[in-house]
């Protein structure tokens, strides 16, 4: 079977961030960018499946600017055999992801539909759902174990949900979404990488796929949370003492 | 490293440079011995006292003083923590010239007063280089002011060089002005797979070569090293678990434009995997990676330190006869201990632990003077970056000579006639030079 895997090009996990001061978002002009986590781990997840023999071919999909290729070329360093780069500047949310994705999963006929559970710029955790929901499919989110059965017929997730996890049996073809504890991706190391540089991306917009993008929502304001204030050493029993009576008043 | 105990039972903490002077004023018209203190994580002993010296710490002398973002100039005092001169600078869009793995405890007036290194000297150069000027107060209680932040001033001799890497033995630090490079915009991390110890070497002129203004660090690590680090710690993982090879190289490039450095640094690899130097690679897709990677070379120290005994040495070797010394040690050592080799390879610096579940006699016999012999055979240093401190305070004979060591002593007296400074570390007592005359 042949198995799509969402990556999203988002700020690096690593790098610290600032709000712009007009307040209409997050500063990223210099700042690196990379995979995001959750579809590191999708991508980890979907070569696993080829390497048990359970799926022939995966295919990785970003959505974005012209940047957005460097992603797929760490999906295709990790074992993916092809990638699809939807070209766009626009602004992209889940609703339209879902959509672009419903009509490339009609193109491909892909078993499988791996994401991860949220991106971590937006942290919206909606577009597997969106998706499962829109092409009628299963869905297995939150997954921190996914076990695809001899016959590809059916997939058993364990799901991470507050009271514990969750084990369901799921009919194929089915849309699941990834939590941290699923596997460890792995490096992508020299010789895949060389690999990588000679595997196909093919290149679409949203128009070729029939989708308007245009955003649903629109963000008013951005801005950061309120700074810790800092804690005080202090040189003396009495000192604290004093503090506690006089500047907090718990004395 | 709970090597070193001394029997101290007074320490001062001072808050400023004037408090200072007045403590070593006060203890050199008495005869009190001092020693001075940092973030205590030296490993040669040299911040503990050997008998009841008063410890003077320099933890309240704790600010900065001013950034200059333009000329790159750090003002501060010596008991500022590394790790947040790091994070203060960073705002300014600067790093520190420095970077170990004591950073989160060490002060820079300890770093200073060790000439510390670090896993960016390859890039950012010694501190002999980056200190432009410091504020010491003499063994009299005299403020000596050289601390300008001027990049270049040849005016009479340059006093500053002494107390660098003098730990603390001809005054103490209290204030500094260091010259900060600019932030990289772009950084990369590679951990590669090398089969001999001549591939490493090859590699390691090939990255000179082709990446030289981007490289930031190179660092070696053998087989032994690895797998103690990943066996210790479950946080540390090899990026190329199957990897039979015996040596590996975290590489670092550090740059000002991501895409160019990225370009670069993939020609090198291809190039070095064709040409056979490397075996196998990976290079780190985000931050994390890149973290991850450093965390491997921080736990191989960390994991030797879990162990009862650590035969510790910090050693200059010419680079070509590196490895050789690891595996003479091991052959004579055998069974009885683990012997890991790993370090600043770009700088010629080779970090050689034995590590055991004791010490025994027969362990230290087999070890030394062997390695300091043998250093001395080939030219190396005993102590490329650790000092010499208490650890190896009669071993100074088997890097410098006599004329040498007869100069240093008059220094010492001449700065510090009554020997009130953290006695018995550095120098060896006057009539005792190792190595004997005769051998």
């Amino acid at each position: 079977m042949r198995v799509l895997v969402g990556v999203k090009r988002v700020i690096d996990y690593a790098a610290k961030i600032r709000v712009k001061p007009d307040g209409s978002g997050v500063d990223k002009a210099n700042v690196k960018m990379s995979m995001n986590p959750f579809c590191e781990i999708a991508v980890e997840e979907a070569v696993s499946l080829k390497e048990k023999g359970l799926a022939k071919e995966v295919v990785a999909v970003s959505m974005g600017p012209q940047a957005s290729q460097d992603t797929i070329r760490t999906a295709l360093a990790m074992g993916a055999d092809r990638g699809i780069h939807v070209v766009t500047d626009k602004e992209l949310q889940p609703l339209a992801v879902a959509n672009m994705f419903k009509s490339l999963v009609e193109k491909e006929d892909p078993k499988i539909v791996l994401l991860g559970k949220q991106a971590i710029d937006d942290d919206c955790n909606q577009t597997g759902q969106i998706l499962a929901a829109k092409l009628n499919w299963s869905q297995g989110t939150f997954a921190s174990s996914v076990v695809v059965g001899d016959d590809q017929e059916k997939v058993v997730v364990t799901r991470e949900v507050d009271d514990g996890l969750e084990t369901v049996s799921l009919k194929l073809p089915a849309v699941i979404t990834t939590d941290l504890r699923l596997n460890e991706p792995r490096y992508a190391t020299l010789p895949n990488i060389m690999k990588a540089k000679k595997k196909k991306i093919d290149k679409v917009t949203p128009e070729d796929l029939g989708v308007d993008v245009t955003p649903q929502i629109e963000v008013l304001h951005v801005k950061e949370p309120e700074a810790r204030s800092g804690g005080v050493v202090v040189e003396s029993v009495d000192e604290l003492v004093d503090k506690l009576k006089n500047e907090a008043g718990v004395l | 490293m709970g090597k070193y105990k001394g029997e101290g039972s007074l320490a001062v903490r001072p808050k400023t440079t004037e408090e200072v002077s007045r403590i070593l004023k006060h203890c050199n018209e008495r005869n009190l011995a001092v020693v001075p203190q940092g973030g205590n994580t030296g490993l040669v002993g040299g911040s503990v006292p050997v008998f009841d010296e008063i410890i003077v710490s320099m933890a309240r002398l704790n600010e900065v003083k001013s950034i200059d973002p333009l000329s790159g100039v750090l003002v501060c005092q010596a008991g500022c923590i590394l790790q947040h001169l790091d994070d203060r600078v960073a705002k300014e869009g600067l790093m520190m010239p420095l970077d170990l793995g004591a950073k989160g405890s060490c002060h820079i007036g300890g770093n200073i007063s060790t000439n510390a290194g670090g896993i960016r000297y390859l890039r950012y150069g010694s501190l002999h280089g980056s200190v432009l000027g410091l504020e010491v107060v003499l063994a009299n209680g005299e403020v000596l002011d050289v601390l300008q932040s001027l990049r270049k001033d040849t005016t009479g001799y340059d006093l500053k060089q002494l107390f660098i890497g003098a730990e603390g033995t001809l005054g103490l630090v209290t204030a500094a002005a260091i010259h900060c490079p600019p932030r990289p915009k772009a950084k990369n991390a590679t951990f590669l797979a090398c089969a001999t110890f001549s591939k490493v070497l090859e590699t390691f002129r090939k990255a000179k070569a082709d990446l030289g203004e981007i490289l930031s660090a190179f660092e070696f690590l053998d087989k032994e090293s690895l797998d103690l680090a990943v066996g210790t710690y479950e946080d540390v993982k090899s990026p190329l678990p199957g990897s039979p090879e015996r040596f590996y190289v975290l590489l670092e490039t550090s740059g000002s434009n991501e895409d160019h450095d990225n370009e670069k640094l993939h020609a090198f690899l291809e190039a070095a995997l064709e040409s056979g130097a490397i075996s196998d690679g990976a290079v780190a897709q985000d931050g994390t990676q890149l973290k991850a990677f450093w965390r491997i070379r921080e736990g191989v120290p960390e994991a030797l330190n879990t162990h009862k005994a650590m035969y510790k040495y910090d050693l200059s070797i010419p680079q070509s006869t590196m490895y050789g010394l690891v595996e003479d040690m091991r052959a004579r050592v055998g069974d009885r201990a683990y012997t890991v080799g790993y370090g600043h390879l770009g700088d010629g610096n080779l970090h050689l632990n034995v590590v055991a579940d004791a010490y025994s006699e027969e362990l230290t016999s087999l070890i030394e003077p062997f390695v300091y012999e043998r250093t001395a055979e080939l030219g190396g240093s005993v102590s490329a970056e650790h000092g010499l401190g208490q650890m190896k305070a009669d071993c100074i004979g088997y890097t410098k000579g006599d004329s040498a060591v007869s100069l240093m002593r008059l220094v010492k007296k001449t700065l510090d006639p009554k020997g009130i400074l953290n006695p018995y570390k550095v120098l060896p007592l006057p009539g005792e030079v190792t190595p004997p005359q005769d051998s």
